[in-house]
């Protein structure tokens, strides 16, 4: 390239300028292309609170039902499940849910709004495969002295009938519990609760 | 040059030639195959990246045909997966081909990895070569698992779910992330037809860059071998490298040789094991995707069950993400984390023979127990061998400088 009588100067500003420019400009258009993998205004909708009717849900009876795509678990739990809750309390990661996610009227030791109805997010907070529910007591494969609980057979992790994670396993928090409420006796609604849409 | 023996052959010649005046198909021939000069003493380990070639071209040409009948939709994957394998003439071969296909490749590639192990052909002057097939390790594992989910099985739903939730370890934006990699609240449509994007247009795209940047750069510094010594050291009066042969006809015949082998095995496993006994295709993989089930035992497909079982071993999720990633990520540093004054083990002292040896039973052992179960007793193993691996990157690093070597010969030996 020819360098007579060249401003070296006003060169390197005029690269400088144009690749700032050029920067900038590529930055704003790859951002429709990034939003576009966000959740569509339809998976949104899909995502609405969802009604269940609990009535006939029997003592120990688990029922599951699909809100966001995620498996929500409606658990009553018998006087027995109850009170074996604060049994295995030495043996929890946090038995307070203090690093857990809930709505706050369910950060106490039964993690429910009504003691005797557990509303639990399945997913395991791990990697998110569904526990599966074993409510026997006694020794199990992957326990001697269980009490009833969740395990789950993607890492073995162990939560107790409170969704509550046992320690020394890789799920690191207790299991989630969603936003809900009661309409009445006898019908729950998930995803939204008085603090709000979930 | 040889007087054309016939007009037909005139003609041809002219032709060649105005061509090449507008485009230089002769030189490049020239230098990339009949005046390239590679080392005389290849052994079985240098078969491996003309075959990996070779299943690359196959996974693309029986992936477009599978394009034309799998319809990318969570409502229809499943059975349109089904409908090759059933109806549509000679369907079931062509998916087993892509499928078997796949795991050949790993197969392949982690033989032809190995190999630099072996013979330090990532040491300089060959570290970019190395890097840019490290990326092609990567892009290719991002290939396979988006590949996998399209079939829609259980396997591929909770395989799905299991990955892309290991972004959600990432403090603080671990969770919007994923919602943003999944397109929704959980694995759903949306994501099998974003998946099915990356693995059929922009994975491939990149990975037949990479390759590209991998041959250009192979040309450039020319191959090492197993005596790991440079042949361009010594050259002849004609500055051809004394133990260097053209790379065609020689070594083009010697790969066909090999290409032969390949497929013989290939075929086998193709008509009469295509799923390996779960192995390559899992059996839950053939129970549509359902989103209210976990199946009872979720792994991954072998080619990633080692650094799975890395994941596993660790109590704790962001630190179990974290050194499964590092896992993958310390190869990268490899060229410069041997130090030892020899390249090939050839010339290294038993030091190396030891911790290489180690490392290949952990890999294998980790890829055992990523399969496995999960008694606490695997968990146990796994956490040895997990130590065992990235023990032998630290210790390469310590030991390589000082480690024993013996002499290395001046030309290429024969063995």
């Amino acid at each position: 390239m020819p360098t007579d009588g060249m401003n070296k100067g006003r060169r390197r500003f005029l690269v400088a300028t144009t690749a700032v420019v050029g920067s900038v400009g590529a930055g704003f258009a790859a951002v429709p292309f990034i939003q576009s993998w966000q959740p569509s205004a339809k998976a949104q909708s899909l995502g609405a609170p969802v009604q269940v009717d609990i009535n006939r849900l029997e003592p120990g009876q688990l029922l599951k039902v699909q809100w966001r795509g995620q498996t929500i678990g409606i658990l009553r739990r018998t006087p027995e499940s109850l009170r074996l809750l604060s049994e295995v309390t030495p043996d929890l990661r946090d038995p307070q849910s203090l690093e857990s996610e809930q709505p706050s009227f369910a950060q106490n030791e039964t993690r429910a709004l009504k003691d005797e109805y557990l509303v639990v997010n399945m997913h395991c907070t791990h990697l998110g495969c569904v526990p599966q529910m074993v409510p026997q007591v006694g020794p199990q494969p992957f326990q001697e002295n269980w009490k009833g609980g969740f395990f789950c057979p993607c890492h073995k992790s162990k939560f107790d009938l409170a969704g509550r994670v046992y320690k020394g396993v890789p799920a690191p928090t207790n299991l989630k519990i969603p936003p809900y409420g009661f309409l009445d006796n006898r019908t729950l609604l998930i995803g939204a609760s008085q603090e709000g849409v979930g | 040059m040889a007087k054309p023996a016939s007009m037909l052959a005139k003609r041809a010649d002219a032709l060649m030639n105005w061509i090449d005046k507008r485009l230089p198909v002769a030189a490049f021939w020239k230098a990339t195959m009949t005046g390239y000069y590679a080392p005389k003493n290849f052994n079985f380990w240098y078969y491996m990246g003309s075959l990996a070639l070779l299943v690359l071209v196959m996974q693309i040409v029986s992936g477009i045909f599978l394009t034309m009948f799998y319809k990318p939709s969570a409502l229809e994957a499943f059975a349109s997966v089904e409908y090759i394998m059933r109806d549509v003439n000679w369907g079931w071969l062509i998916r087993y081909m892509h499928s078997t296909g796949a795991s050949f490749f790993f197969i392949i590639i982690y033989l032809h990895m190995f190999r630099s192990l072996l013979y330090g052909s990532h040491r300089k002057p060959r570290e970019l070569l190395w890097i840019f097939g490290m990326l092609i390790y990567l892009a290719l594992m991002a290939e396979a698992f988006t590949g996998y989910v399209l079939p829609w099985g259980q396997m591929s739903y909770w395989g799905a779910q299991v990955i892309i939730n290991l972004f959600g370890a990432i403090p603080s934006i671990g969770e919007p992330l994923t919602e943003w990699i999944r397109g929704d609240f959980s694995i759903s449509d949306a994501t099998l037809n974003r998946f099915f994007a990356l693995h059929v247009i922009a994975i491939p795209l990149a990975l037949l860059a990479l390759v590209m940047l991998h041959l250009v750069a192979l040309r450039e510094t020319g191959s090492n071998n197993p005596d790991g010594i440079e042949i361009k050291a010594n050259k002849d009066a004609n500055g051809l490298p004394k133990d260097g042969i053209p790379f065609h006809p020689y070594y083009t015949v010697k790969d066909i040789f090999g290409v032969g082998i390949f497929l013989l095995l290939f075929a086998f496993i193709l008509f009469f094991w295509p799923e390996a006994g779960g192995i390559f295709l899992e059996r839950d993989n053939f129970i549509p995707a359902t989103p209210l089930v976990t199946p009872e035992h979720i792994v991954p497909v072998w080619y990633f069950t080692p650094y799975y079982a890395i994941l596993k071993a660790v109590p704790d999720k962001l630190m179990g993400v974290i050194l499964m990633g590092a896992s993958v990520l310390i190869l990268f540093f490899l060229p410069w984390l041997d130090r030892s004054p020899v390249k090939s083990i050839r010339y290294k002292g038993t030091w190396y023979k030891v911790l290489l040896a180690l490392f290949t039973i952990a890999f294998i052992r980790l890829g055992m127990l990523g399969m496995a179960e999960g008694t606490p007793s695997q968990t146990i193993e796994m956490r040895v061998w997990t130590f065992v691996y990235f023990s032998f990157f630290i210790l390469l690093f310590f030991l390589s400088p000082k480690g024993k070597t013996k002499p290395v010969p001046d030309r290429v030996t024969r063995r």
